[in-house]
């Protein structure tokens, strides 16, 4: 029981939080400028979070996860623009678009281990990419022109839910089941683990929150295109992801607010940022590869939870 | 006689690949690593090439041989400072190094001269040369005749020298080679010095032959020669020339067949289908886990 | 005989390119039967185990458990069929704690679905407390319990081999393969776990099968003893008739002596 409160407990200070930030918005309090970087935040915690399920549960290496936003991005901005739908309906086709695309990638390439996933699905993001490069319908090149639909309220909806369904997930016998594909296939396998299915579960379930945010960056711009869904864009989540620490989803959302932060602030030094960036990453992985967390969660320092564990 | 035409561009294109392929495969093969910086290296072999002509008047070979050196040194300095310490980490915090490592690279460059293009001068006379009426410029010629060359020094350093049966020992087995006496550290990176200075090569190459050079150019044909070493089977020498001929001809149909803005996806739908088919390539060996 | 019959292996084989590293394998276990596979090294003793786990698929014969034939199966499946094993070179979940460990492998009987767990449910309540319940006594059996939210690599080498027992018990099996499972044990440890293993196979109901090396432990304890040299089955017998058996010394002869 002690588990339920610390879960309920965080539940009502997230809500705490959105109220307090729409206060200070409504209030006037938070610019324009501010509400543009929370957003934005929102958006990269839930692309951490997502590919967390992947990478830092399941132990499946994933480079490809901009391919997945970028499907969640174009089809709800299909929903919106091209079809008249309402924004919250938009979001959940993009979702389940991408979660589809999830599906279909996940079957053929989550056979393959290591290094050779990684590279098969960095190939089959960049194949997404051009295929939204070339569909003219979807504007080519140029990109899609979209109304400014999100605000605070559905990115922040958007990273709890996501948050939510992942801490449940993982916390359950299906996300032990995962973990323990991460930690030994072969010994999962034995124990009775369907290796298969769980990778598939968790690929689907991570390409679904990545096209929620997908939807939400959409149309937070006011126009996508498909270089901004590269395997650049991939590697920014991936970086979320291992910085925090593999296994530990405080420790990629901490990760996704902190380079959020960074990156705004050195927005106006593209260049200095992006050498300070990959210096960074290339000294937290020779000085401590486990990334900023390692596997635990900041609950567990915190000692709100009893165990190390993978608990939120 | 145009498709003679295209299949000589396109083995200009693949011999190309082909040389930054050799790179890869041959780190992956003795430190089971995917160095993301390997297409960066063959940036620098391009720029190197382009200052060594621009600036300082020196002919093709010249430039040639100052950018693969260059870029040997550079490739054992990236080995030495950040793979290094990898050797015994997990596949996930190698990979992730190597991208750091080329993201440094490539914002480094752009810090020092900016993000434009640079037009590499022209070194090499084009004439055509007319061959069982296809126009075929001498340029395409020279280009495989110096991949030819590089290839073949390439197949006698690790077949005929002590070096190069140090680094077969290596990669078959690095603790028994050790126990063998061999020295693993400076095998590697006389690996890492060998594959860059291909890179190196493939970059002057690539400028003379295209003619348009950036700081960014190392990333996409660096991703597309994996994927040429792949095609081949990782590890494997002449997989890699194979791999990167292959992928350069079948690029070069594809845009030829009018599908030029396809022409990328090309590569990866060949690499997700080589490995869903036979992740071993070509030239691979099956390997098994052992439990 | 027939109706105890619980495992059987027909002429089962597996060749890796050209090498036949198992042929011609033929066994049968019967209900509440302690066998042991013994053989010198590269017998072929693990290749048989993971043959009759589904982590390699014969190349010839046929393996029939409780009736279904199991060749080509996935070792999930096998598992879930009730075969479930220890691992020579222990496998364990090193980052989860020991009784996560134990959960992973109670996992098949759970019946709470992703959805149920994704909205909190009762049923997936009910489900998670009735497999700790469970998967706590499992540890308790092995002495285990007090190390419960230790992580498994922390655990002493002795425990790591008892906890990989625990394990695969967890999976509720009928029938148990223990690979060398007093590997790296000292003789009072060897001793303590081979009590335990008869406990648990009276506690459970099982058949168990058991590689070891130790030559006391397996005479001791074993009922039958099938042994592997070369790929091949050279003998099967009671402890009596191995130990008395020519081709048996032979093997061994230059290894161990068989007493």
């Amino acid at each position: 029981m002690k588990k339920s409160k610390v879960f309920w407990g965080l539940c009502l200070l997230a809500i705490i939080f959105y109220a307090v930030v729409q206060v200070m918005i409504s209030g006037g309090i938070l610019d324009m400028y501010y509400q543009s970087i929370l957003i934005q935040m929102c958006i990269n915690i839930m692309l951490a979070v997502s590919l967390h399920i992947i990478i830092g549960i399941t132990g499946q290496f994933s480079i490809g996860h901009a391919g997945f936003m970028a499907v969640g991005a174009y089809f709800s901005a299909i929903a919106t623009m091209k079809l008249g739908l309402p924004f919250p309906v938009a979001i959940l086709i993009g979702a389940i678009v991408a979660a589809l695309a999830g599906l279909l990638v996940g079957i053929p390439s989550l056979r393959l281990k290591g290094d050779y996933l990684a590279i098969a699905t960095l190939g089959f993001a960049e194949i997404i990419r051009i295929i939204f490069l070339n569909v003219d319908y979807v504007g080519g090149a140029a990109g899609m022109v979209i109304t400014n639909l999100s605000n605070w309220t559905y990115a922040f909806m958007g990273v709890f839910v996501t948050i939510l369904v992942i801490a449940n997930f993982t916390n359950s016998r299906h996300g032990r089941g995962c973990i323990s594909i991460r930690e030994d296939e072969i010994a999962a396998d034995a124990m009775g683990i369907n290796t298969t299915y769980y990778k598939v579960v968790a690929f689907t379930i991570g390409s679904f929150f990545a096209g929620v945010a997908g939807a939400i960056y959409a149309h937070n711009f006011f126009i996508i295109q498909p270089t901004t869904f590269g395997f650049l864009k991939s590697f920014d989540i991936l970086i979320y992801v291992v910085l925090g620490g593999l296994g530990s989803l405080s420790g990629s959302v901490i990760a996704a607010i902190f380079l959020t932060v960074v990156s705004a602030y050195l927005s106006g030094y593209p260049e200095e940022r992006m050498i300070i960036y990959s210096l960074v990453l290339i000294i937290v992985m020779l000085y401590r590869p486990t990334g900023l967390l390692g596997t635990k969660e900041i609950t567990s320092l915190f000692k709100f939870g009893k165990r190390g564990g993978s608990k939120v | 006689m145009e498709w003679l035409q295209q299949l000589v561009n396109g083995i200009s294109l693949g011999s190309i690949y082909a040389l930054i392929a050799l790179g890869y495969t041959m780190v992956y093969g003795i430190i089971k690593l995917i160095n993301f910086a390997h297409g960066d290296v063959f940036m620098l072999g391009a720029f190197i090439g382009f200052y060594a002509i621009a600036r300082w008047d020196l002919g093709f070979f010249p430039a040639l041989i100052i950018a693969m050196l260059l870029c040997a040194i550079i490739g054992v300095i990236i080995e030495r400072v950040a793979y290094k310490r990898l050797r015994n980490a997990t596949r996930i915090a190698a990979l992730i190094t190597a991208i750091g490592v080329s993201l440094l690279i490539e914002n480094t460059v752009i810090y020092f001269r900016g993000a434009s293009p640079e037009a590499y001068p022209e070194v090499l006379s084009n004439k055509s040369i007319s061959i069982f009426g296809a126009n075929i410029s001498s340029q395409s010629i020279m280009i495989l005749g110096v991949t030819i060359v590089l290839m073949i020094l390439l197949q006698f350093i690790v077949h005929k020298t002590k070096i190069g049966k140090a680094m077969r020992a290596v990669s078959h087995d690095p603790d028994a080679a050790r126990l063998m006496g061999i020295n693993v550290d400076n095998t590697i990176s006389a690996t890492f010095a060998i594959g860059s200075a291909l890179a190196g090569a493939a970059g002057v190459i690539f400028g003379v032959y295209y003619t348009r050079i950036d700081p960014l150019m190392g990333v996409l044909p660096g991703l597309k020669a994996f994927v040429a070493a792949v095609l081949g089977g990782i590890g494997s020498i002449p997989g890699a020339m194979v791999g990167g001929l292959v992928l350069g001809v079948v690029e070069t149909v594809v845009s030829a067949l009018g599908y030029s803005l396809w022409r990328d996806a090309a590569a990866f739908v060949i690499l997700i289908l080589i490995l869903i088919l036979k992740p071993s390539g070509i030239f691979g060996k099956n390997t098994r886990e052992k439990v | 005989m027939t109706a105890n019959l619980l495992l059987e292996a027909e002429n089962v084989g597996i060749q890796f390119g050209g090498l036949k590293a198992v042929q011609s394998v033929n066994m049968h276990l019967n209900k509440g039967e302690l066998i042991g596979l013994i053989g010198p090294n590269g017998a072929g003793k693990t290749t048989t185990f993971n043959m009759l786990t589904g982590v390699y698929e014969p190349t010839e014969g046929i393996i029939t458990f409780d009736g279904k034939k199991i060749n080509g199966l996935k070792p999930y499946q096998v598992t879930k069929l009730g075969i479930s094993r220890t691992f020579q070179n222990i496998r364990l979940f090193k980052d989860l704690s020991v009784l996560d460990n134990v959960k992973v492998a109670n996992h098949n009987k759970a019946k709470h679905g992703i959805f149920a767990s994704i909205l909190r449910l009762p049923s997936h309540f009910a489900g998670e407390a009735k497999m700790e319940e469970e998967s706590i006594e499992f540890l308790k059996i092995f002495g285990l319990d007090i190390y419960k939210d230790e992580m498994a690599k922390n655990l002493p080498y002795g425990m790591q081999r008892r906890l990989e027992i625990a394990r695969a018990l967890a999976a509720k099996p009928k029938l148990l393969l223990l690979d060398e499972p007093a590997a790296g044990m000292n003789p009072q440890e060897t001793h303590d776990l081979m009590e335990l293993i008869a406990f648990i196979r009276k506690e459970f109901d099982l058949t168990i099968l058991l590689i070891e090396h130790d030559m006391h432990l397996v005479m001791g304890v074993c009922e039958r003893i099938y042994v592997l040299d070369h790929g091949q089955l050279i003998a099967d017998g009671t402890p009596q008739e191995i130990r008395s058996n020519p081709k048996v010394i032979e093997a061994y002869l230059g290894e161990e002596v068989v007493e």
